[in-house]
């Protein structure tokens, strides 16, 4: 048995209703509990505010294109290099770090639990692999299903419920936890060099539309009883005008969760661009904010960019083409069978070009237009934005109106007349940066009752101890100081140990992995049926008994089992 | 008893059909392999248990004796070089690039003398390519440039490209156009639609004159091009434009030549400008059945592919100065552990007399050429026959290689954390 007791932490908790109060927290074998014997060691966080460890909802850190990102960039790798010392391995890696320095500097800054954007079923196994190598944070993948032969199949036939067999059979197989949609449609169609522009589009030879996709694919999430919703990557990504497509897109969600949102909409930055070309290229936050505020079923997160060099990477591999032309960077595309695909460019988001100033401003005004910070977290799809190391800036100019003139005085100078930002008087406060860094991604997830992102008896003993104290720094004046204090933990506490202090981890640690096996009667089996047996038999490269990932590549693995309605 | 579905550890196409007859300890039947496949499984006289060189004799040691041989000259060493990996499942380079670490030593695998220029042009331009079952399903035009599949890799045609069933094509076989670009008529040729002969050396200019075209300039090109005429160039050009999806294949026919790695960054970029017209892709033909495996680890855990120094403490990458070619002929490591590969069949000679003046472990199931430089060779279990892991196809797909039989020879993964249990145990001290 270990115990810990943290005494007199200054404890922000929005989903036990904590705001701010002066307590103790008490550890006992990993969870949090009311009390703990006198023997337990204590640490004696006054005065530092503490919050559950940070969740990111959606980040690029392993897998398949992660590692070719790195791959085909050793002038990234040289860009973040630090020996072996302690526990810790050495690490390499600015934009797209190793495994080692993803876990061990998302540890400094207090974060405890990882999603995966993007996981191409047929290549798990090396998600799974690099998860085993991200010891300090307990992980998750987003599974992709955009470009799905069976399912499109499936819906084509009106089959929904076929739908969600597909999904169940997936997600077991590989060890998803949730389902991704990547440019619905998109990516099928860029295995032929073409794209869909919009919702209504039809995928070439299978011709549904990316809007029956979503929609269809959101029933059969609900059917499943998953603990998140749909997480939608929306057509048309980075295109001037694109706003449409998103509204049209986040329209088609129905409200089908009382407990979170039913549709997830991730970077939605990228996808909230006015403007018939270039040149007219604005901002339309406004409607996209007015949008998620009439409507609960929707959640979303910023896709944040900073000015820069970072990588983009994305299962939206005719994006990337795209991006490559307007470069001329390097530029590498893998498109997977029967799947989906990904595509990878570096790229540098510069203050003095008109069109990154304006994205820059996008982000911003998403979240401080969105009135619920339960409805907008906090992300740069990273490293798409910008590496996820600059998530404490990203806080400073959301909590001071005077850090946002000071950058706004920096960059492009037409800027301003076609962005809101300026008219934007809102700084959050410390309650809703915790909302939008853990609570939120919490709920969203659907994994509140798995213990994440709360301090309550029974959760995981998760804890991000910050050097700050929230009574004497105004934020508002003082954004270097909240920059400082959220970019190294006084203490990261993982699973009731102290995995880092004062940006040094401490521990090497061993992460979890949590995925959902979805329980379906027999009829719904799909390993058992002859359709889907049969194509699988003839079109993929991989027989079908050796494509499920084997329980040896989770650690620690946490299973989740759904009830569901088929 | 009969196993379904084994994959075979030979080359890069890594298939997973095979079905393996097993008699008590012995595999006896191998079925859907090809002849090379086959015989890995089948197998051979392996050794007995790890043996040491003394004198001009060897001498059978203890599995403990061995590795703890092994663990004092890492340590002991002041360069060590760790070489191989492609030959090995993944779980295991994790390890060595642990142990690379922890002793300060310059870790590389076998690409850096195969497909390390691919790595190279890839670093500089990127690689737009795919899974194989994106080119078994959609292409019509397939080019095979500098590599003999029918002798390298005898499933590729047949498993993923121009005899596979393809979704869609009616009929896969007569439907798809194949090109070969090579030196000289091997047996993959016979079977081209378009056979381009190149001058040896000429490739570079070959495929400047194909970009050239494909951008419109062929009035640019002169009648003849490194021994190919202009008009074959056209039509080849013309079958690229006109693919509904093409998939360039290339092997060190490609790398391995003068210009090594501009020629596969001239590759690449032809293959991009044509993704502007249609869809195209390209890839590496991958020799090992996980050189890319190591490649991937490497990566996610050092940042690079290959040829990793860690002797400042922090993993540092310049190939040609920390490749094992060049550790080694420059006469700068003093110890070498060898895994899964045999160095000493392919390296210049000046590096294999390096390798015979210090002290060299090898964990192999068989003698080899590098057998004969050894101070200690340590036997183990063959990845995908009597153990089992992960290894990474020619296309970035993960497989997990099945164990057939059993065996009492431990896994280059049981064998290296051991070592590299006593290597910390002795840093600690």
């Amino acid at each position: 048995m270990t115990e810990l007791l943290v005494k007199n932490a200054h404890v922000i908790d929005p989903l036990s209703g904590i705001n701010g109060e002066t307590m103790d927290i008490a550890i006992r074998d990993g969870k949090i509990v009311e009390e703990v014997s006198a023997a337990a060691e204590v640490i004696d966080a006054r005065g530092m505010l503490t919050m559950p460890g940070g969740i990111d909802s959606h980040t690029h850190i392993c897998g398949t294109k992660v590692n070719f990102g790195r791959y085909m960039s050793p002038e990234d790798m040289r860009a973040g290099r630090t020996p072996r010392r302690g526990p810790m391995h050495a690490t390499s890696g600015y934009s797209v770090p190793t495994t080692y320095g993803n876990s061990y500097r998302y540890s400094v800054m207090g974060y405890t639990t990882l999603l995966e954007g993007a996981m191409a079923p047929l290549e798990a196994r090396h998600t799974h692999e690099e998860f085993t190598y991200t010891p300090l944070q307990d992980t998750m993948a987003n599974t992709l299903f955009d470009g799905n032969w069976s399912i499109m199949e499936a819906i084509r036939d009106g089959d929904v419920k076929r739908v969600a067999a597909i999904i169940a059979w997936t997600l077991s197989a590989v060890k998803g936890f949730g389902v991704k949609l990547t440019n619905p449609g998109g990516t099928e169609a860029w295995q032929w060099g073409k794209n869909v522009s919009c919702i209504r589009d039809p995928v070439p030879y299978f011709g549904v539309t990316p809007a029956e996709i979503i929609r269809s694919v959101i029933e059969a999430n609900e059917l499943l009883h998953l603990p998140h919703s749909v997480h939608l990557h929306c057509n048309n990504l980075g295109t001037p005008g694109n706003y449409t497509c998103t509204l049209g897109s986040l329209g088609l969600a129905p409200d089908l969760n009382p407990r979170r949102q039913t549709l997830y909409a991730t970077h939605v930055q990228f996808h909230a661009y006015g403007g018939s070309g270039w040149k007219d290229f604005s901002s339309k936050s406004e409607p996209i904010a007015n949008l998620v505020n009439m409507r609960p079923q929707v959640v979303i997160d910023m896709g944040q960019i900073l000015f820069g060099r970072t990588t983009t990477m994305t299962a939206d591999g005719p994006m990337e083409f795209n991006l490559y032309r307007l470069h001329h960077e390097k530029w590498s595309n893998h498109d997977v069978e029967l799947e989906t695909g990904s595509g990878i460019i570096p790229v540098i988001y510069r203050r003095k070009n008109l069109v990154n100033s304006v994205m820059w401003a996008i982000g911003l005004e998403l979240a401080l237009l969105t009135k619920s910070p339960w409805q907008c977290l906090l992300t740069t799809d990273n490293p798409n934005g910008a590496p996820f190391v600059r998530y404490p800036e990203i806080i400073g100019l959301l909590m001071s109106r005077r850090y946002r003139d000071a950058e706004f005085a920096t960059i492009h100078p037409d800027t301003g007349s076609r962005v809101p930002l300026p008219a934007i008087d809102r700084e959050m406060d410390w309650y809703e940066i915790a909302v939008m860094t853990r609570a939120g991604q919490a709920r969203a997830l659907g994994i509140q009752d798995l213990g994440k992102g709360h301090l309550a008896p029974g959760a995981d003993a998760d804890v991000a101890i910050y050097p700050i104290r929230i009574d004497e720094v105004d934020p508002s004046a003082d954004y270097q100081k909240v920059i400082d204090g959220f970019s190294r933990t006084e203490y990261t506490i993982k699973r009731g140990r102290v995995v880092a202090r004062r940006g040094e981890c401490v521990v090497h640690g061993s992460n979890s992995t949590l995925w959902v096996r979805p329980k379906v009667s027999e009829n719904y089996d799909m390993g058992k049926d002859p359709e889907f047996v049969e194509k699988f038999d003839r079109y993929y490269t991989v027989r079908m008994s050796n494509y499920p990932v084997q329980e040896q590549y989770l650690n620690r693995s946490r299973c989740i089992e759904t009830e569901t309605e088929l | 008893m009969n196993v379904k579905d084994a994959v075979c550890p030979f080359c890069g196409c890594l298939c997973d059909d095979i079905e393996v007859e097993i008699e008590g300890d012995r595999v006896v039947g191998v079925t859907n392999a090809c002849e090379l496949g086959a015989t890995k499984f089948l197998g051979g006289e392996r050794l007995k248990s790890p043996i040491r060189r003394e004198g001009k004799a060897w001498k059978e040691i203890s599995y403990d004796e061995a590795i703890r041989y092994a663990a004092d000259m890492l340590l002991d060493a002041e360069r060590p070089l760790l070489y191989g990996w492609s030959g090995t499942h993944g779980e295991a380079q994790c390890v060595g690039v642990h142990m690379a670490e922890l002793v300060r030593g310059v870790i590389d695998n076998t690409s850096s003398v195969c497909h390390g220029p691919s790595v190279l042009a890839i670093q500089e331009v990127g690689h737009p390519g795919c899974t194989l079952g994106v080119v078994k399903n959609r292409a019509d035009l397939l080019i095979y440039w500098g590599s003999n599949p029918i002798d390298a890799h005898p499933r590729h045609l047949s498993r993923y490209t121009c005899y596979a069933e393809g979704f869609f094509l009616e009929n896969a076989f007569r439907d798809r156009k194949v090109v070969v670009v090579d030196v000289r008529k091997t047996q993959t040729a016979n079977i081209a639609d378009e056979f381009v002969r190149v001058r040896p050396g000429g490739d570079y200019a070959i495929l400047s004159a194909l970009r050239a075209i494909v951008r419109g300039k062929t009035d640019t090109i002169p009648r003849m091009v490194a021994g190919v005429t202009r008009d074959q160039l056209v039509r080849v050009a013309d079958l690229c434009l006109n693919a509904k999806f093409g998939a360039v294949y290339f092997g060190l026919g490609l790398t391995m030549i003068p210009g090594k790695y501009k020629n596969i960054r001239n590759a690449i970029e032809l293959v991009t400008e044509l993704n502007r017209h249609t869809k195209f892709t390209i890839s590496a033909m991958r020799g090992h059945y996980n050189v890319y495996g190591s490649n991937e680890v490497n990566t996610w855990m050092t940042g690079y592919p290959f040829a990793i120094d860690f002797s400042r403490g922090i993993a540092f990458y310049n190939p040609g100065e920390t490749t094992a070619v060049d550790v080694l002929a420059r006469k700068e490591c003093d110890a070498a552990l060898i895994v899964g590969s045999d160095p000493a069949a392919h390296f210049p000679r000046r590096c294999i007399e390096h390798l015979a003046e210090i002290p060299v472990v090898q964990l192999d199931p068989y003698p080899n050429a590098t057998t004969a430089f050894c101070k200690v060779q340590i036997p183990v279990a063959v990845t995908g026959v009597d153990a089992e892991g992960t290894a990474y196809r020619m296309d970035g797909v993960p497989i997990r290689t099945r164990k057939v039989l059993s065996s009492d020879y431990l896994s280059d993964e049981e064998v290296l954390s051991r070592m590299y249990a006593l290597m910390q145990e002795a840093l600690k001290r």
